[in-house]
């Protein structure tokens, strides 16, 4: 307090830190439009918060759902806006004092999440799978009833019988998609971590919220939980030592650093910066921190266990926009900040994609459980992406972008099915279980058939589209062995989705198989939309891809 | 000229049709399964007429690729929705449209008794069986036509997807080990013919991407479109290293050699034709089996000229090791649905031998083969489908003295039968010895083992035809067979009489053929070898080319 009169009373006669910092201090210029998409829906998320403390129980799941749609949807409108007013092309630019990058990329990153958020809201907001609560017959959904109380224990008990239900899964799905916003976008390496734990740490929570197998899912919590903060570890760890290489976390500084455009960034650095250790070192810790997130060979053991453990809709919301979301970061990563460096990183890259989709390929094959199996697949998937990645040409970032549209409505859509496959105990995951299915419900199965094949990448879907676009651009670029590999890896992929039809429709139904709830008109919509995407990305691509590819242009 | 540019989509219209059929099929509710069967057939015939109309527009003196049509579809690939028949093309495109409405009436119960007890209304194989073959069909029809690779890949890879469900949905409750073995291996079938077609498919997606790649870099843009490409190699705008063009011509043949199919990549087929029930046989071996040979000729002589010449003394290696071990094989077979399929991959090496001898005789007899083969194995397996329904076994042992009871069943076998072995007078006949004589041109060696499949294929033949329709009556269930039924006779008597007419008449046919054989041959740049002695020029069948209008290069 003493500090802030003397300031003040003493004017600007005596030159103190206060004074110098008011001076040079300048407030930090937003520019608010070109960052509205982000601002909604962190706004709407804090709004749900408050909603969530004030409300009456009986009026949250109402007006939580309410919001989170209004908020996602009215900023994907903001997107489009700021896509068709040409801030993806002609008025690209870096915004928030040189932290977000706003160009094509990020519009077209952030669309796809957002839609993939609203989605995933809808599958969130299910209530007809459930029975109804005994005591207060309220419907509930697939959160846990209290999470907060010990599974089997007296309170959960209690807790369940009054029919209770998590709806802060709203605002913490609102929280996530925020940081996944800005994960793509983020132009230096202290955003990007930030980034990273706003979208990380609202998925660990979500991840344990399950009302059914609640040990199974706090267990996938903890292990995504602890393998996501080594991850986080490395990748700000590499930061750090990429701030020590170049003098700067931003990323077209360092770009000029290591293209030897400037010297250094900063006179004072000057005799400490451009040590090519740190750099080699740290670039490699930040994109092992990315290729966590992305589920990509080696860094890919939490996948399948993560996907298996937690609630079925918060595994197609993780499967899909948390990939959309890694991705976009790291193609910014490597093709803005590293792009001097591509002779180090290719060959690590193609090694990396070329494990990644032939274990991805070849575990899954081994699977019996209908969730693992799409994990492992993800992983597949995210080596058939890499393999785009590696191109580094326009066209490569495009194609990028369109598979990832592609491929999450399809994980979406997916794993919206699996919700409504049940018995007894829930979910009935194991495939055993769904020998048959067409037989009982021809419409379900068909349409988790055409998932299956999008995802085998049969002509006529959305898979064939981005996988041809991806391998295309992968040939263009000389990764032909690459392609080939992607082709091999497909061949095997293509054997476990076809086992499973084999399993829904050739084989005799079980007396004692799951039943087939009739969903409402939220998971109807969901996977309505997830089968309407993959149709037509698959017979009438054009539009998209030349979407994808007016926004293949990075702002540096 | 003016058929060319005609402005009415003809070809999308013929494929469409059954594609809407399929959807109207697969719409009737459970109880209406009779209306469904009627929809299909009336569909098939609708879509017969139009192919019909399709031969008849062509006019094989025009240009090479007729009834064309062209829009954009998904430029950034540069793809383009490409329609066009040669004559290749025509005659195959109406060989599909001819079975289709034979193999749907053949297949009239097949599907019945997969209806459950209890009515479920949203289980309905009916519809669904009948809305699959229309499918496969549609799917056929726009493979043939497809002037644009990218186009016929996307088609060759998603037919597999019906034809998956109909091997492994649908069985003749014939087998030996009863309906639950059956399922089983039924199911087997279907994958190893999915799994197999698939790996196939996507090696060949390796070398279209490679395509793509490489027109890019020579055309300045990618593009698939079979004419530009040809037009470019023959301008001398595009031309492949020679490395290149191999590898890609190996993706493209081991694509094509699988659904073909080609030893040693057949053995999916003796499985599916197997478990199928036999219309659904007849529609794998003679008119989806085709679509392989039929893109050997078109895509892989045709894009790559001189890979296809470089491979050829493998292929025909393979052509004859597939003709001399199908038929062995056949031989020994227990199992009447797997003679004929061991007998069809006899036949396809003769159809493959025919593509690769580089003679116009050769490929001429090559085209006819397919459309041939297509009515003879037709003509023999719906008709053996209707012995096997009578009896419930698949074994040939289970037989015996069945043309004493069932004599219509009997003789429309036997014709069926000696189409097979290429008797002189039906149709087969002509298109073998054409592929014989037109290899023997050039590959002498090669011309004569293949003649010993001639007399395996008597061997298979009659050994079947005596152990199943001659002898004694022993068994009671032979001795209570009814003959062939009102709809059976209206399955078997067309076929039968076109194999005799085409095996006396087959000028029709040549006459579209063989101006698109010889464009063929003049993209792999060969001509006949000259006769070491010239004969006269009157023959009873004339299979010299008609003077064609030209258009591409020589």
């Amino acid at each position: 307090m003493s500090a802030v009169a003397t300031v003040s009373g003493a004017a600007s006669s005596v030159p103190s830190l206060w004074t110098l910092g008011a001076e040079q201090l300048q407030a930090p210029k937003i520019e608010y439009a070109q960052l509205s998409p982000t601002l909604i829906v962190l706004g709407a998320a804090v709004v749900g918060i408050v909603l969530e403390a004030f409300l009456p129980r009986k009026f949250r799941y109402g007006a939580q759902l309410i919001l989170a749609a209004l908020g996602l949807a009215s900023a994907f409108a903001a997107v489009l806006g700021l896509a068709i007013s040409g801030h993806a092309t002609t008025k690209a630019a870096i915004a928030g004092m040189g932290a977000i990058a706003v160009d094509g990329p990020t519009l077209f990153l952030q669309g796809t999440i957002l839609l993939v958020g609203l989605v995933s809201v809808f599958v969130f907001a299910e209530r007809r799978l459930e029975p109804r609560s005994h005591k207060s017959g309220a419907h509930v959904d697939s959160w846990a009833a209290q999470p907060a109380s010990v599974p089997g224990g007296e309170g959960e008990r209690e807790a369940t019988k009054a029919g209770w239900t998590t709806t802060e899964v709203y605002p913490l799905l609102l929280f996530a998609v925020g940081g996944m916003l800005i994960f793509p976008a983020a132009n230096d390496l202290l955003t990007l971590f930030i980034a990273l734990e706003v979208f990380s740490l609202p998925l660990y929570l979500l991840c344990a919220l399950a009302r059914r197998r609640r040990l199974l899912s706090q267990e996938a919590a903890v292990k995504y939980f602890l393998l996501g903060a080594f991850s986080s570890a490395f990748l700000l760890f590499g930061a750090a030592l990429l701030y020590g290489y170049a003098g700067t976390v931003d990323y077209s500084g360092i770009a000029r650093v290591i293209g030897n455009a400037d010297r250094t960034t900063s006179a004072v650095l000057a005799e400490t910066t451009g040590n090519d250790a740190l750099l080699l070192i740290g670039g490699a810790l930040v994109v092992m921190g990315l290729l966590f997130k992305v589920g990509a060979v080696p860094f890919h053991m939490w996948t399948p266990d993560v996907y298996q453990g937690a609630p079925t809709p918060v595994t197609g919301f993780m499967a899909a926009a948390t990939k959309v979301a890694a991705f976009g970061a790291l193609l910014r990563l490597l093709y803005v900040v590293l792009p001097g460096l591509r002779w180090d990183w290719r060959p690590v890259m193609w090694g990396v994609a070329i494990l990644t989709m032939l274990a991805g390929a070849v575990v899954a094959i081994t699977q019996t459980d209908i969730k693992r199996l799409l994990a492992y697949s993800s992983i597949a998937h995210a080596g058939f992406l890499l393999a785009g990645v590696i191109a580094t040409s326009r066209d490569g970032v495009s194609s990028v972008l369109f598979y990832l549209g592609a491929y999450s409505f399809v994980t979406l859509g997916a794993f919206a099915v699996v919700t409504l496959v049940r018995d007894a105990g829930g979910e009935a995951t194991h495939l055993s279980k769904w020998a048959g299915l067409g037989r009982r419900s021809p419409l379900l199965a068909g349409v988790f058939a055409v998932f299956l094949l999008a995802f085998a990448g049969i002509p006529l879907t959305s898979g064939f589209s981005g996988k041809f676009a991806v391998f295309k651009a992968a040939a263009e670029g000389g990764a032909g062995a690459l392609v080939v590999v992607g082709v091999i890896a497909s061949a095997i992929a293509a054997f476990f989705y076809i086992r499973v039809i084999v399993l829904m429709f050739l084989s005799e139904p079980k007396a004692d198989g799951p039943t087939v709830a009739v969903p409402s008109v939220w998971t109807t919509s969901a996977i309505t939309a997830g089968v309407l995407v993959t149709i037509v990305l698959g017979v009438a691509p054009q539009y998209f891809l030349d979407l994808a590819s007016q926004a293949g242009v990075f702002v540096r | 000229m003016s058929v060319a540019n005609a402005g009415f989509p003809l070809l999308t219209v013929t494929a469409a049709l059954p594609a809407a059929g399929a959807i109207a099929t697969a719409a009737l509710p459970a109880a209406k399964r009779g209306a469904a069967k009627w929809v299909a057939l009336v569909v098939s015939v609708a879509t017969l007429v139009l192919s019909l109309v399709v031969l008849a527009r062509f006019d094989p003196g025009g240009p090479r690729y007729q009834l064309t049509e062209s829009h954009a579809w998904i430029a950034d690939f540069g793809v383009r929705y490409e329609l066009g028949v040669d004559g290749i093309g025509a005659v195959l495109i109406a060989l599909t449209a001819l079975l289709l409405p034979f193999i749907i009436a053949a297949a009239w119960h097949d599907a019945d008794e997969l209806e459950p007890a209890r009515p479920n209304r949203r289980w309905r194989p009916t519809q669904g069986f009948f809305a699959l073959m229309l499918a496969t069909e549609a799917m056929v029809i726009i493979s043939f036509a497809a002037t644009d690779v990218f186009l016929f890949y996307v088609f060759f890879e998603a037919m597999l997807i019906p034809m998956y469900f109909l091997i492994g949905g649908f069985g003749d409750r014939a087998h030996a080990a009863g309906e639950e073995e059956a399922a089983k291996q039924r199911s087997y079938a279907a994958v190893k013919f999915l799994l197999y077609n698939l790996v196939g498919g996507l090696i060949m997606l390796a070398a279209v991407i490679g395509l793509f790649v490489v027109t890019s870099d020579q055309l300045g843009e990618g593009t698939f479109s079979l004419q530009k490409i040809t037009e470019a190699r023959a301008d001398g705008g595009f031309q492949l290293d020679t490395n290149i063009e191999r590898l890609l011509f190996l993706g493209f043949f081991f694509a094509f050699a699988v659904k073909a199919p080609l030893w040693p990549l057949h053995t999916w087929l003796p499985n599916a034709m197997g478990e199928s029930t036999a219309p659904v046989a007849v529609l794998i071996t003679a008119v989806v089996d085709k679509v392989g040979t039929f893109a050997m000729l078109r895509f892989c002589l045709g894009l790559f000229p001189e890979a296809s010449k470089w491979a050829t003394p493998v292929v025909l290696v393979l052509a004859l090791v597939s003709i001399l071990y199908g038929a062995l094989l056949a031989v020994g077979q227990r199992d009447i649905k797997r003679l004929i399929a061991y007998a069809s991959i006899s036949h396809f090496g003769f159809i493959i031998l025919g593509v690769f001898a580089m003679t116009s005789q050769g490929q001429s007899g090559a085209t006819l083969y397919m459309v041939f083969h297509g009515v003879s194995t037709a003509a023999l397996m719906l008709v053996a489908g209707f012995l096997i329904s009578r009896r419930g076994s698949r074994l040939i042992a289970d037989y015996g003295g069945v043309q004493k009871v069932a004599p219509v069943l009997a003789g429309t076998f036997l014709v069926g039968g000696l189409a097979t072995l290429s008797l002189p007078g039906l149709a087969p006949f002509i298109s073998e010895f054409l592929v014989l004589v037109g290899t023997f041109s050039r590959y002498p060696v090669a011309g004569i083992v293949a003649t010993a499949g001639i007399v395996l294929a008597a061997l298979y033949v009659l050994l079947m035809y005596q152990r199943t329709m001659t002898g004694p009556v022993t068994r009671p269930e032979v001795r209570a067979m009814p003959d062939l039924r009102v709809r059976e006779m209206a399955v078997a008597v067309p076929l039968v009489a076109l194999l005799v007419f085409l095996g006396v008449f087959p000028k029709p046919l040549t006459d579209i053929v063989n101006p698109a054989v010889e464009h063929t041959m003049s993209d792999v740049q060969k001509k006949d070898p000259e006769p070491d002695h010239q004969v006269a020029e009157t023959g009873w069948f004339d299979y010299k080319p008609a003077e064609h209008a030209g258009g591409d290069h020589k």
